[in-house]
């Protein structure tokens, strides 16, 4: 049975993936007899490269997705080298679950509240600083160059790879490292830069490759934050699949190709960058210059830090007020009056796609769970150890743009009965849960001293007894951690709700995202804070139900 | 989206939309315990409210499910019947009810998409007079022909802050003249919502030499001639816009956050009742009003319609029915609710309805019948989608 878990796992979530670019490619070049395509054609692409603005769509694309994921990386890894190990860096990992938490689409529209030229820092400056009394025509959000996209997308995923080269860190026993560079004489920065990077690097491959994939890609966070003459390509891709005139569906098709064509590229060019950096400074590295104290840098990097996180926050508590605000005027710091019926007004409305989002989030995180605990323990007993290849198909969801395969992947579906059904919004939750469940879950699976096992076994307790008695509750902690970063995944998907649910399976993302565009700041208030409460809460209970667990136990018990 | 589907089943089949000969209590008696789709354009909190109330009123008399399938734009649900069609999906389709009008219906009633003709079926169908009120029976120029129910009329006004804007341009020459005074003022939604390409429209009416055309299908030769002078418009009215003209607010409900925040000073919304609405509910300032344009402002009216292969068709005929009744139609009028004008004809109500419509407060901001005046036409559907073409060639650079 157990040994069966592996291929489960990669037919579940990677056959409708594979079905799905098949079904997208074929339309690409004009194959979809029922819309009378019948015949292989490049016309699908001859209408895409006519279709207005298609220039600027990939331009902006190119630029926003390649500059998002450079100055991600580069702030995520000046803060881990500058500040790691130091008290800031303790309280800031500390925040990052909950900025992870808040989906994209509540991020977004925080910020256009926080940045806008009516947004919260000019009321704040207004007009006793700046003398407006009425709001700048500035074009801040939406910006022809993408900018307030590209701010958004680094504010969410600095923290991500803050926490996937944290992860990497552990396996490094980087502590060590130091320790010796620093023995040696290197200073701080450079005996991270020296010791530390070149083992690290490799990885956190696979996660900036997913950052790339998803800041070229990203729909609801781009609807908010993108200039929309034209936006980019994916939103167009979007709206052509959704086009009343079925002959768009080719050219849909086609640009949801192109789409893939420029991911592939990107990540094909950052691989070349990879390896020119690498020869580029193989002297510098040997050369055995030792570096500063790095006093500066870790200034900076605390200043870094604290801008980060301070947006970060703000913009979450900007939302809150707003929802919980009466009247509240330009050019006026804070709102005129609070009340509660921005709240009372929109409850009812609120609990059906609430729920809906609790329940697929929870089904998608157990079930993700339960194969990925599978498929680990599998690995354990049979002592295998898994590849490079195998954690290339794991993320392979991550590292296609979701437009891609997701309208292929409904063939599917439809084919088994299952389109526009709950169950089909939990599988299609699975693709971009599972891999985020295992990765965290792997790491300290994989480490858990064997000696207890070992131990439990000589004393005679069946495998299963040792998985449930001895393993499971040592790793509760983990275990809760990744079943509350799924949850979090999970309530964060726009796309694959959309797709699957075929309308009838409102989420608060999905409908945060439709109201956003809208009027009412208040009402998308209490859509945003809900929408970022319900991860926050699956965190704060995988802090705390170990602590009540092992309320006897004291040592398992200890927050970390 | 569904439309994948398509690929699988190669051959689609044809339903007929055979008319049953079901009497009404037959009708009632089949809806008990349906859940009907509802698939209606959500942007705004207001309609949404709605949607709410009408739901738990359907439940509670006819235990009918209503659900409201949210849309950003109307086009998904079409594309989604389309698909379903392509699938060869002639029964149990995932949308029962859809509110529509313009191209939209057009698009489907020339596919075969929708179920009819159902709609003088409907009890409540005694109270619209198509010979009072034209617009519910002509869609944009295209026949009705009982395929869609009407459910709102509504009409082009433009919203202002009196504070800021004492005398609100009234043409479309005085729009640009303002505009050029006073640059980053004002601004129309982006031409993938229906409001952006209605603004372009009521512009066209005023611009163009040859109104008559209008009414006409649009070709390669009339479009031409009858547009150029809107393209020449645009292009002095642009730079002058809001962002220049670079970025475009997603929809109506987005322009009204922009005046309340005072980043504009004047908008065009498709509900007469908008400024009074926003009023009260806190969205904008006290002083703001309404105003519609000299020659007059587009109206039209919208719908609801059954796709072919609805699931629950006789539910969706119920919830129709429903929000066809005077109860109904004049809660929606409510300045305090929504403040669309009702489809039905007053003088064919009974003394106790007609007073809950004439009984309905007038918001400070709303312009009377007689300043609203008769409504301009919708042009014929195919200048909508046109417009929206070329204008996307022009501006998405």
């Amino acid at each position: 049975m157990l040994g069966l878990a592996p291929a489960l796992t990669l037919l579940l979530f990677l056959a409708p993936v594979a079905a799905g670019l098949i079904g997208t490619w074929l339309p690409a070049f004009g194959y979809l007899p029922a819309l009378g395509g019948q015949e292989l054609t490049l016309a699908p692409w001859r209408a895409l490269f006519a279709s207005p603005g298609l220039s600027s769509a990939i331009r902006l694309t190119l630029t926003t997705g390649l500059f998002a994921t450079t100055l991600s990386l580069m702030l995520a890894l000046g803060l881990c080298m500058s500040l790691h190990g130091s008290r800031p860096f303790r309280l800031m990992r500390r925040l990052i679950p909950p900025l992870l938490a808040t989906p994209h689409a509540a991020f977004a529209l925080g910020l256009v509240f926080l940045i806008g030229p009516s947004g919260w820092i000019v009321r704040a400056l207004s007009p006793w600083a700046t003398g407006w009394t009425r709001p700048p025509d500035l074009l801040i959000v939406q910006d022809p160059w993408g900018m307030a996209l590209v701010a958004g997308l680094v504010l969410k995923e600095v923290p991500y790879l803050i926490l996937m080269i944290l992860a990497a860190l552990n396996q490094l026993k980087a502590e060590q490292t130091l320790a010796v560079a620093r023995s040696l004489g290197y200073g701080p920065i450079a005996a991270w830069l020296k010791a530390v990077l070149p083992g690290l690097y490799p990885q956190i491959r696979l996660p900036i490759y997913a950052v790339l994939t998803f800041s070229f890609s990203v729909v609801d966070m781009a609807i908010i934050l993108a200039p929309n003459t034209p936006p980019p390509l994916a939103v167009e891709v979007v709206s052509w699949f959704n086009d009343r005139d079925l002959a768009m569906t080719f050219q849909a098709a086609a640009g949801a190709t192109l789409l893939l064509a420029l991911v592939l590229g990107a990540i094909f060019l950052w691989v070349v960058a990879e390896r020119l950096v690498a020869s580029l400074s193989r002297p510098w590295l040997s050369a055995g210059s030792r570096g500063g104290s790095g006093r500066g840098a870790r200034i900076a990097a605390f200043g870094l830090a604290v801008v980060l996180l301070g947006v970060s926050l703000v913009n979450l508590l900007g939302m809150a007020l707003w929802s919980f605000a009466s009247l509240w005027r330009f050019p006026h710091a804070l709102p005129a009056g609070l009340s509660l019926a921005a709240w009372a007004n929109a409850l009812p409305g609120l609990l059906r796609p609430g729920w809906t989002t609790l329940a697929v989030g929870i089904a998608a995180s157990v079930l993700a769970l339960v194969l990925v605990l599978a498929c680990l323990e599998n690995e354990e007993r049979k002592r295998l150890r898994p590849g490079m290849g195998v954690l290339w198909l794991l993320y392979a969801p991550l590292l296609l743009p979701q437009a891609a395969f997701l309208f292929g992947a409904q063939v599917l579906l439809v084919l088994i009965g299952l389109d526009a059904s709950l169950p089909a919004v939990v599988w299609f939750h699975l693709f971009f849960v599972l891999p985020y469940v295992f990765l965290s879950l792997s790491d300290p699976w994989r480490t858990l001293d064997e000696r207890y096992q070992r131990t439990a076994l000589c004393l005679g307790a069946a495998p299963f007894k040792v998985f449930w008695r001895i393993k499971l509750p040592m790793l509760l902690r983990p275990v809760l951690f990744a079943l509350a970063v799924g949850f979090a995944v999970s309530v964060a998907q726009y796309l694959p709700t959309l797709f699957a649910g075929g309308g009838r399976w409102p989420s608060l993302t999905t409908e945060a995202v439709t109201l956003s565009a809208g009027g009412d700041r208040r009402l998308i208030g209490v859509y945003a804070f809900s929408q970022s409460l319900l991860p926050l809460l699956g965190f704060t209970l995988a802090m705390m139900l170990p602590v009540w667990v092992f309320r006897h136990r004291r040592a398992l018990a200890r927050v970390e | 989206m569904l439309r994948f589907l398509a690929f699988l089943f190669a051959v689609s089949s044809f339903a007929s939309a055979a008319q049953s000969a079901e009497t009404w209590p037959e009708t009632l008696a089949a809806s008990r315990g349906q859940t009907v789709f509802f698939n209606a354009w959500a942007g705004d909190p207001r309609i949404n409210a709605y949607i709410e109330w009408a739901a738990e009123e359907v439940m509670k008399r006819y235990r009918v499910n209503l659900r409201h399938a949210k849309l950003n734009a109307t086009s998904e649900a079409v594309s989604r019947v389309v698909a379903e069609k392509a699938a060869g999906k002639i029964s149990g389709g995932t949308v029962d009810l859809i509110w529509i009008n313009g191209e939209n219906f057009a698009a489907m009633k020339q596919n075969g998409l929708l179920y009819g003709p159902w709609v003088e079926r409907l009890p409540n169908w005694r109270y619209v007079d198509p010979v009072e009120q034209p617009a519910v029976a002509t869609d944009f120029t295209v026949p009705v022909e009982g395929m869609e129910a009407p459910w709102s009329l509504a009409q082009i006004v433009f919203v202002y802050d009196e504070a800021h804007l004492a005398k609100p341009p009234r043409s479309a020459k005085a729009l640009l003249g303002w505009a050029e005074a006073n640059p980053g003022r004002f601004t129309y939604p982006h031409v993938n919502n229906f409001l952006g390409t209605t603004f372009l429209k009521q512009v066209l009416y005023e611009v163009t030499s040859d109104v008559a055309e209008l009414s006409r299908p649009a070709s390669k030769d009339n479009f031409q001639k009858a547009t150029e002078p809107l393209w020449s418009y645009l292009e002095r009215l642009h730079p002058q816009l809001w962002r220049r003209g670079q970025a475009f607010p997603e929809n109506g409900p987005a322009q009204r956050r922009l005046l309340a925040d005072g980043e504009i000073d004047l908008y065009v919304s498709y509900n007469p009742a908008e400024a009074s609405l926003s009023i009260a509910s806190g969205d904008l300032p006290a002083t703001a009003r309404s105003v519609i344009w000299e020659r007059g402002t587009i109206g039209n009216a919208s719908f609801l319609a059954i796709p072919f292969n609805a699931n629950a068709r006789a539910g969706a005929m119920v919830a129709a029915d429903f929000l066809l009744s005077p109860e109904a139609q004049a809660k929606k009028q409510d300045p305090r609710v929504w403040g669309v004008s009702t489809v039905l004809s007053l003088k064919r109500l009974e003394a106790d309805q007609r007073r809950r419509f004439v009984e309905l407060p007038v918001g400070i901001a709303t312009l009377s019948p007689e300043e609203l005046g008769q409504a301009l036409a919708e042009p014929h559907p195919t200048w909508m989608v046109k417009i929206a073409e070329a204008w996307k060639r022009r501006y998405n650079r």
